[in-house]
């Protein structure tokens, strides 16, 4: 075991995958030489050659069309998209083409290799371009895996699962924890899996559910309900598609209450369709109405960033809110 | 960071333009309307054997476009997309290349896939969407794809392949194959950013890859007049640094000579090339499109004339390789074969329902199963609905 950040937890599974797989290749702005703007590929141009780790041309649509078309070919393309803000000119390329390809060709051909890497999520006072979390667009495109990690141990194992996976994977790393969270990780590989949430906490009163960056807020937000007595049951959803109902389910049938959060806007976010499917699986258990504690429906704002976001005051509110229903 | 361009341009002290059309672009014309070679013409690697396979598709082709076009206005498929006046593009594409190398179209481009040997049966189950379609009865026709033979699934919004084409070739040079990538697309299509995006990754990269631009003059009822200014799609080629060729594009010599010599300098050199090959899109767009909207009899009749299959046959006539004879007999025996083939299609039946979940993942998550459960419960509660399915649910 050592200690690692998320950004050195990120760079290891990286250098596992391209140690073992001569076919793995890094690329993206800035993602050679200089190793990503957040040094997630650092040193690995200088192990593995220019050819396997390199600096794009800047256009995202480029860079995933590049990676579709290596992935089909057989190679494992592990693209960079230097913003989850800046995605949106390749939406195209992953929402028409990467999730399509194998359903389209009735797999005679397929991008399952495919693996895109995306700093996301607010809290670094970024503004509208450099905090969104754009995880429900993606979310509702059939053929895409939607993975979010929360701290260094899981995004390793969590990339390295993405990586061998063989479906197309968009992987939203938090930057706001790139080397706010440290943790240990072991050095060897190790895979967690995919489409699996993961109970963090047990409780009894009321389960509580997020995924990345949020999940810290909603474990604070968890401290001060315990200090009212409160217990609360937490789980990390880890894998936004295919997401896990059974996990949350069975928790929401056991403690009868619910809340979940997320850094995106309220309306039609990841939240939403998890409330849809929880009222719907557990209805006759529910002692209080579902509570989603969102970002507000703006684009992301700059001074007013700590009013915007769902932090861990307005999640404890909601969390008494639901006990006192 | 490198300053040449700083440092070796030559210098001016007064400010002027450099215009818009200063690069001129030559079109290479080897073969005569009349079956006759030009002048001091450089000919491709070509041999009867070639020759006839290439003539062959050619035939078949138009065959295929003619009878599936009637078939269509018959009510008997939803869709159909010929190609009439420019398959010497796509054919002589494929005659160009080797097996191995990878087919990267846009949709009109059918030709390169008869010439790589997709049986009529597979066309013909592709565009009845039937269960024994390799395409599970997904897309709409036309929409063919063959991993055996190298032709990637074609995808209908426009250009996406280009950037993957980049990419795809950039695959084969890494594992150091004698293989590249041709990618089809047309001179309206070079307007989306996939385009731009594709052809710098490709020069920037160093991808062994063939852009080849179908300028057929119009983007269904758009004329390339209205689509750009510059000189062609062509010009955009030495705009990123890549070798760039024109060519006549109803003149199936000049396309294979210019596919080959592509070929040769994308392997040894590991880099791309960019094709404009000038022709003219006789037919509608698609099915639903009607052409006497946009354009004239006249302007069509003119084309009619640079007929790329007549020109091919009054070489192979001049070769001695091809009779009237034989020619009667091809084309009697294709239609034969086409109708034929339309009667069996059109009989089998349509996918089973399981197929609606399979392929979205490698495997079905468990939300998908549930839904198809549901789907099924609903299905045998209402037989009469579903009449391709109900019948065929365990």
């Amino acid at each position: 075991m050592a200690q690692m950040n998320l950004l050195q937890a990120i760079n290891n599974a990286l250098d596992t995958v391209m140690a073992e797989n001569d076919r793995a290749v890094c690329f993206g702005e800035d993602v050679g030489h200089f190793g990503g703007v957040f040094r997630a590929t650092s040193g690995l141009q200088e192990k593995y050659g220019k050819s396997r780790c390199f600096n794009t041309p800047l256009v995202e649509q480029g860079v995933i069309g590049f990676a579709n078309g290596l992935a089909a070919q057989g190679s494992t393309p592990i693209a960079e998209i230097q913003f989850a803000d800046y995605i949106f000119p390749a939406f195209d390329q992953i929402v028409n083409e990467s999730a399509k390809f194998r359903y389209r060709s009735g797999n005679e051909f397929d991008v399952g290799k495919l693996t895109i890497r995306t700093p996301y999520g607010g809290g670094i006072a970024g503004g509208l371009y450099h905090s969104q979390s754009p995880e429900a667009y993606f979310a509702h495109t059939p053929g895409l895996k939607v993975v979010v990690p929360r701290n260094p141990y899981q995004a390793k194992g969590l990339l390295l699962a993405s990586i061998r996976d063989d479906n197309p994977v968009v992987f939203f790393e938090p930057k706001r924890l790139y080397r706010a969270s440290v943790g240990e990780v072991p050095e060897e590989d190790y895979q967690l899996p995919l489409g699996k949430a993961e109970v963090v906490q047990q409780g009894s009163d009321i389960t509580l559910l997020a995924w990345g960056a949020q999940m810290e807020i909603v474990e604070k937000a968890a401290e001060l309900a315990a200090a009212d007595g409160i217990s609360c049951e937490i789980i990390d959803l880890r894998t936004i598609l295919p997401w896990d109902v059974e996990t949350v389910a069975n928790s929401v049938t056991k403690t009868g209450r619910f809340v979940v959060s997320q850094e995106a806007p309220l309306t039609a976010g990841f939240a939403s369709e998890i409330a849809a499917t929880i009222q719907q699986e557990c209805f006759l258990h529910l002692e209080a109405p579902i509570a989603r504690v969102c970002g507000m429906d703006t684009p992301y704002p700059l001074a007013l960033e700590k009013e915007y976001v769902a932090d861990h005051l307005k999640i404890y509110e909601a969390i008494k809110n639901s006990m006192t229903y | 960071m490198n300053t040449d361009i700083y440092n070796e341009s030559p210098v001016v002290h007064q400010p002027a333009f450099i215009d818009g059309h200063s690069v001129e672009i030559p079109i290479l014309k080897i073969l005569k309307q009349d079956g006759s070679i030009y002048e001091n013409a450089i000919m491709p690697e070509i041999d009867r054997e070639l020759a006839t396979k290439t003539y062959k598709t050619l035939a078949f082709h138009r065959v295929l476009d003619e009878r599936m076009v009637a078939a269509q206005r018959q009510g008997r498929i939803s869709f159909y997309m010929a190609a009439l006046g420019e398959e010497a593009a796509s054919v002589g594409g494929a005659a160009g290349l080797k097996d191995q190398d990878m087919i990267m179209a846009q949709y009109r481009e059918q030709g390169a896939l008869m010439f790589r040997g997709f049986s009529l049966e597979n066309f013909m189950n592709q565009m009845f969407s039937n269960e024994q379609d390799l395409g599970k009865g997904r897309q709409m026709p036309i929409h063919y794809g063959s991993n055996e033979l190298n032709y990637m699934t074609i995808s209908s919004p426009l250009g996406t392949q280009i950037p993957q084409a980049a990419g795809y070739a950039y695959g084969q040079k890494m594992q150091g194959l004698d293989a590249v990538t041709i990618c089809y697309f047309g001179e309206g299509a070079a307007s989306e950013g996939d385009f731009h995006a594709g052809l710098n990754m490709a020069a920037v990269h160093q991808s062994p890859v063939i852009f080849f631009c179908r300028n057929n003059g119009y983007a269904i009822s758009t004329p390339s007049d209205e689509q750009y200014v510059g000189n062609g799609i062509a010009s955009r080629g030495v705009g990123y640094g890549m070798k760039t060729l024109r060519i006549d594009g109803n003149d199936i010599l000049a396309v294979i000579a210019a596919v080959q010599l592509a070929r040769e300098y994308a392997v040894k050199e590991g880099k791309p090339v960019l094709i404009e090959a000038m022709s003219y899109r006789l037919g509608a767009h698609s099915t639903s499109d009607d052409p006497s909207g946009y354009r004239t009899r006249e302007e069509e009749a003119k084309w009619q004339e640079h007929d790329p299959i007549l020109r091919m046959k009054n070489w192979m006539l001049a070769q001695g390789w091809w009779d009237e004879v034989q020619e009667t007999a091809l084309f009697e025996k294709l239609r034969d074969e086409v109708l034929a083939a339309v009667k069996v299609s059109e009989k089998i039946d349509k996918p089973p329902v399981e197929d609606l979940i399979t392929d979205v993942y490698d495997q079905a998550p468990p939300l998908l199963q549930g839904q198809l459960e549901q789907l099924k419960v609903h299905i045998k509660k209402y037989p009469d609905a579903y009449p391709f399915t109900a019948g065929r649910i365990k």
